[in-house]
């Protein structure tokens, strides 16, 4: 450092410094990055225990310095639950991109929110499956080319993209629902706000907390970083809006 | 008067992604088209020193944590 300068910035302690495999631009290492300052802040990294889906993600544990599970494909609601009621003193969170979460495991993720499960989600919605070469997702916009819709979505013959979000948030027990991104500074400011907020609220014993990202796949959606975040804001942002789907009445908190 | 800064970029752990270099209000920062770390990948550098506000946009964004940012003590 230099001399008259004092440190504001660093890469958090508790996020491993092995190279992300991550694709340049991917908001996964944005995430990754924000949930780690959260547990360095909170200091809770000895408290934490993280479950990993099948998909991009998988590898996860290999980068957040924290006890991590993996999960099998689809399952990590279910493992998160087991985690959680048998060490109820953790914060356990499920680390899901929406293959994981949105489709095989549809199941799980809907049962362990109408059970208000006590642990967060971290949802991760790039509308494509990014780790298996950019097929539809069942959160694929109408109309988007993808390799196993080539001529884009088309809803007569696949429905229209799942707004998890808007669905868990009906769940009586699901107290916290808040859907962010990572595509501007203060966007991904945000989305560090909503994981400590999703964090101090399963502290407090309040339910399921969840938090869907509005993420990128700059690979799948065959573009640049940069045309990602454009895609986000004119394509992603006006069908899964940014914002806070439900949260603990005040009383509680 | 705005404080003033700089920047340190980890030139291997740097993906490439310009990211940083679009959000920087000052535009301080770009690309090094003439040079790649050993992954083959053009890094991020500070280009202009004196125009760092340490608003730290860049580290906030950048996804894979390669940046640092340091404040001048008023
Ligand atoms: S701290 Fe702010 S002004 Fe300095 S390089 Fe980063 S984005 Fe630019
Ligand atoms: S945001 Fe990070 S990875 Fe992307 S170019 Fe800037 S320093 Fe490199």
């Amino acid at each position: 450092m230099k001399k008259g300068y004092e440190l504001i910035y660093k890469r958090p302690k508790t996020l491993l410094s092995k190279r992300m495999h991550y694709c340049p631009g991917c908001f996964h290492s944005t995430v990754h990055k924000m949930l780690m300052e959260v547990v360095e802040e909170m200091d809770i990294q000895e408290k934490t225990i993280g479950v990993c889906p099948v998909g991009c993600s998988v590898f996860a544990y290999d980068y957040l310095d924290v006890d991590m599970q993996e999960a099998a494909h689809g399952r990590a609601a279910a493992v998160a639950t087991g985690i959680k009621r048998m060490l109820p003193d953790r914060i356990v969170f499920s680390y899901q991109g929406d293959g994981d979460l949105a489709a095989i495991g549809t199941a799980e993720t809907i049962h362990a929110c109408n059970r208000g499960e006590n642990f967060t989600f971290i949802f991760i919605n790039n509308g494509i499956y990014g780790m298996t070469g950019g097929q539809m997702a069942p959160t694929t916009l109408e109309g988007q080319k993808t390799t196993t819709s080539p001529y884009g979505r088309k809803p007569d013959t696949a429905g229209m993209p799942i707004k998890m979000a808007e669905i868990v948030s009906l769940f009586e027990r699901v107290a916290y629902v808040e859907r962010v991104s990572c595509n501007t500074p203060a966007n991904a400011r945000k989305t560090k706000r909503a994981i400590r907020k999703a964090f101090e609220f399963q502290m407090q014993g309040l339910g399921t907390t969840f938090i869907e990202v509005a993420s990128n796949c700059p690979s799948g959606w065959k573009c640049t970083p940069e045309e990602s975040l454009n895609w986000l804001k004119e394509h992603v942002f006006p069908y899964f809006p940014l914002g806070v789907f439900k949260e603990p009445a005040k009383e509680k908190v | 008067m705005p404080q003033k800064g700089y920047v340190e970029i980890s030139v291997e752990v740097c993906k490439g992604c310009n990211l940083c270099v679009i959000h920087c209000p000052t535009e301080c920062l770009a690309l090094n088209t003439s040079d790649t770390n050993s992954y083959g990948l053009h890094y991020a550098y500070l280009v202009d020193e004196d125009k760092c506000i340490a608003c730290q946009n860049c580290a906030v964004i950048c996804p894979d944590a390669a940046i640092t940012v340091y404040k001048k003590v008023a």
